[in-house]
C-alpha cells in the first residue's frame, strides 16, 4: 500500500551562529543579518517521509509558509527527493503566532486533499516552541505522535511508532491519517542528489519569477513585465519546474483566524541578552590562589 | 476559547506517572499560589489519572485550594487525546483565567493540543511568570493584571515577554526546575472535587503498545554541587578529571552540549537550554566556553567558578570566580585544596 506524505518545513535564521550584528540597537532581532537555513529537525521530518515513500510507494509533498525567500528550502527539498513543493505566501499571514500558523497550514493541507501522514520537525530553532505540530494535528482532527524516533510498523491504515520521551520511550499505535513530529535522532538526512540539483536549481515560484523579471526590465511598463512573467511561468510549468504558490484565498482561509487577528498571543517586550562583563574575582592558577578560593567557599558555606 | 474572566482561578495541570507527581507540578503549584494571591483568586489543580486520589494532598500541601480529580481507567497512562478532552471540558466548565503546564515532554505534547482546540494562546517554555498591566499600542487600551509570560527565544539570544489579552485562558508551559520547589505544608487544607472524564471512542484512536522508562541515573536537578566539563576537557578519557573533582566535592557531573556532541559523556548529563536547567549552590565550569544556550541553563547557580584558558570566554561573564588556566593543572589543585580542608 502506498502512502501520501506531507512535510511541513520552515526556513529559519541560523540562531546557532549569532554574532553582534544580529541584534539591532533597540534589542530586536536583525533577521537580515542572519543566514537563513532549513530548520534542522525539518530535514529529519523530510527524511522520515522519503523513507516511507521509498519503502511503500506514494508521494512526498513539502509545504512551507513564508516570504519568497523560503523557496530556497522548497528547492532544497526537491534536491533531496521531494515530489511536490508548495509555498504559502500572503502578506495577510504576517504576524501569525503558532495558533494562526497551524490554522493556515491546516487550510493548505485540506486544499492538497488526500494524505496519509503529515510530518513536522519537532521544533524550529528560532522559537523552540514545538507547538505547531500538535496544534496542526488538532486543526486537522487527526491524532499526533510527538518526539517520533522510529517507525516500528506500517501496514494498511495502522502505524506503529516509537517516541522518545526523554527518560525512556513508548511505542504508540494509531490509525491513519496521523501527524508525527520528528526528532533529530530519528535518522540521518540524505544529502541532495547531484542529478536532482541539476534539474531543480532552475525551479521558481511565480512570485520569484515576477520579482526577477521586474529586476531585469527596469524600464519596461508593468503590463509588459506581467506578460513576460506569465510566459516564463508557463515555460517553467511545462518543464515541471514551477513551484506552487498559494495565497490565503487559494486555500479558503478565514482571515479572522490568520495573521495578527488570528493570534491570541502578543509580544509585550523584547530584551536582548548582552554579554555584560560584570566583575568576577580572578583566581591565579596557583596552589596558593586556589587554596584561598576554596577557603572562601567554605567560609560562606558553599562548600561543606 | 473563553472570554476574559478576572475572577477565574489559576490552574495547574498536575502531571503524574505511575501514581507519582512530577516535581514540576509541585513547583507550579507554588508559582500559581503566588500569582493567585496577587489576583485574589483560588488555585486549582487538575489531576487526571487512575487511582491517584492520594496525590491530591501533595498538591494541596504545595498551594492548591481545589483539586479537580478526574479518575478513569482510560486515563491510567498518558495519551494525548483523552487528556486533552478532559482538560478542554473542565476549562469550559470552570473558566480559569490562567492554566500552567510543565514544559516536560508530556506538557509540551498536551498543552498545544488544548490551546488549538480552545483557540487560546500558549507560550512555550517560560522561565518566569508575573502579573502586570499591558497597554495596547494601537488602541491605547490598558489591560490590567495580565499574565506576563517570560521566555527566551532565538536560541536564547533574546528574552521575550508575551501576553494574551483577548482570548483566554492565558496558558503557558513552564520550564522544569526554574520555579523554586518549596517544602509542602501538610497542614494546608483544600477541597477535592470529583469530575467525570466523559470520554468517547474518538479518543481511543491511539493506543499505548509498550512503555520503557529509564531510572534517572544522573540527578542534576537535585545536586547541591555540579562540576561540569565542556569541549575543552578534550577527550572521554580526560573526563575522569571532572568525575574526580565531583567525587571530592560530593557533587554531580554535568556537561556542555559540545562535550556531549563530541561523545565525551552521555546526553543525560547535559546542562543548558536543550538539557537540564540547574541552580545548585556551586557550579564549576571546566573548559566550557559558555555559549548562551549553556549559560541559560546554569546562570542562576548561587556560586559559579569558571576554569578556562581563554580569558575572553563568555562563561566568565556569569562567573563569580574565574581561573584563567589549564584545567588539567587547576583541577588537581582544587582537589588537593579540598582534601587538605577535609
Amino acid at each position: 500500500m502506498a502512502y501520501d506524505c506531507i512535510v511541513c518545513i520552515k526556513q529559519v535564521p541560523d540562531t546557532s551562529n549569532i554574532t553582534g550584528e544580529a541584534m539591532k540597537p533597540d534589542g530586536t532581532v536583525n533577521r537580515a543579518a542572519l543566514p537563513a537555513i532549513f530548520n534542522p529537525e525539518d530535514l529529519n521530518a523530510l527524511e522520515a517521509a522519503l523513507q516511507v515513500r521509498d519503502a511503500f510507494g506514494g508521494s512526498v509533498t513539502v509545504l512551507t509558509m513564508g516570504p519568497l525567500n523560503a523557496c530556497e528550502v522548497l528547492r532544497e527539498s526537491l534536491y533531496r527527493g521531494a515530489d511536490r513543493a508548495i509555498l504559502i505566501n500572503d502578506r495577510r499571514a504576517a504576524g501569525s503566532d503558532t495558533l494562526a500558523t497551524s490554522y493556515i497550514l491546516s487550510c493548505a493541507i485540506k486544499t492538497i486533499g488526500r494524505y496519509d501522514i503529515v510530518f513536522c520537525g519537532r521544533q524550529a530553532i528560532d522559537g523552540d516552541t514545538a507547538q505547531v505540530g500538535p496544534q496542526l494535528a488538532e486543526k486537522l482532527g487527526i491524532p499526533q505522535i510527538t518526539y517520533f524516533e522510529q517507525l516500528v510498523e506500517l501496514s494498511g491504515r495502522e502505524l506503529r511508532a516509537r517516541r522518545n520521551v526523554g527518560n525512556g520511550w513508548e511505542i504508540l499505535q494509531t490509525r491513519l491519517p496521523a501527524l508525527l513530529t520528528v526528532l533529530d535522532t530519528a535518522n540521518q538526512p540524505r544529502p541532495p542528489s547531484a542529478r536532482r540539483v541539476m534539474k531543480y536549481k532552475r525551479a521558481r515560484s511565480p512570485g520569484e519569477v515576477a520579482a526577477e523579471t521586474a529586476r531585469q526590465m527596469p524600464s519596461a511598463d508593468p503590463a509588459e513585465v506581467q506578460q513576460r512573467t506569465s510566459e516564463r511561468v508557463r515555460a517553467l510549468q511545462s518543464a515541471g519546474l514551477c513551484l506552487e504558490q498559494w495565497g490565503l484565498d487559494d486555500i479558503k482561509a478565514d482571515l479572522q483566524w490568520c495573521g495578527l487577528s488570528g493570534s491570541p498571543t502578543r509580544v509585550h517586550r523584547i530584551q536582548s541578552i548582552v554579554l555584560t562583563k560584570q566583575g568576577f574575582t580572578e583566581v591565579p592558577p596557583t596552589e596558593e590562589g586556589i587554596r584561598r578560593m576554596v577557603h572562601e567557599l567554605i567560609v560562606d558555606h558553599t562548600l561543606g | 476559547m473563553i472570554e476574559p474572566n478576572p475572577q477565574g482561578e489559576v490552574w495547574v495541570f498536575a502531571e503524574q506517572e505511575d501514581q507519582r507527581l512530577s516535581e514540576t507540578s509541585l513547583e507550579l503549584c507554588g508559582k500559581a499560589r503566588e500569582l493567585a494571591d496577587r489576583l485574589g483568586v483560588p488555585v486549582g489543580a487538575v489531576l487526571p489519572g487512575w487511582n491517584v486520589r492520594e496525590l491530591a494532598y501533595g498538591l494541596i500541601a504545595h498551594g492548591a485550594d481545589v483539586v479537580y480529580l478526574v479518575e478513569d481507567r482510560r486515563l491510567e497512562n498518558y495519551r494525548t487525546l483523552p487528556y486533552a478532552r478532559v482538560m478542554c471540558r473542565l476549562i469550559e466548565k470552570h473558566r480559569p483565567q490562567i492554566v500552567l503546564y510543565g514544559a516536560t515532554p508530556l506538557g509540551r505534547d498536551l498543552a498545544p493540543r488544548i490551546a488549538s482546540a480552545m483557540r487560546a494562546g500558549l507560550t512555550a517554555d517560560c522561565t518566569d511568570l508575573q502579573i502586570g498591566d499591558y497597554t495596547e499600542s494601537s488602541s491605547g487600551t490598558v489591560y490590567r493584571n495580565l499574565l506576563l509570560q517570560v521566555r527566551p527565544a532565538f536560541g536564547g539570544n533574546i528574552i521575550a515577554t508575551i501576553i494574551n489579552c483577548h482570548r483566554w485562558p492565558q496558558m503557558a508551559t513552564v520550564r522544569e526546575g526554574v520555579m523554586r520547589l518549596a517544602d509542602g505544608d501538610p497542614r494546608r487544607t483544600g477541597r477535592i472535587v470529583q469530575e467525570s472524564a466523559d470520554l468517547t471512542d474518538m479518543e481511543e484512536i491511539v493506543s499505548l503498545v509498550r512503555r520503557h522508562r529509564e531510572p534517572r541515573k544522573v540527578n542534576l536537578k537535585g545536586a547541591r554541587i555540579i562540576v561540569a566539563g565542556g569541549g575543552g576537557v578534550g577527550s572521554r578519557e580526560n573526563f575522569k578529571l571532572i568525575y574526580e573533582l565531583a567525587g571530592a566535592l560530593g557533587g554531580a557531573v554535568g556537561a556542555s552540549r559540545a562535550a556531549v556532541d563530541s561523545g565525551f559523556i552521555g546526553k543525560e548529563h547535559q546542562v543548558g537550554q536543550t538539557g537540564t536547567t540547574v541552580r545548585p549552590a556551586l557550579y564549576i565550569a571546566c573548559g566550557i566556553s559558555g555559549a548562551v544556550q549553556h549559560r541559560a541553563g546554569m546562570e542562576q547557580s548561587a556560586k559559579i567558578v569558571a576554569i578556562n584558558w581563554d580569558r575572553e570566554a563568555p562563561i566568565f561573564s556569569v562567573a563569580h570566580y574565574g581561573i584563567v588556566g589549564d584545567l588539567n593543572k587547576v583541577i588537581p589543585m582544587i582537589i588537593r585544596a579540598v582534601r587538605e580542608r577535609a
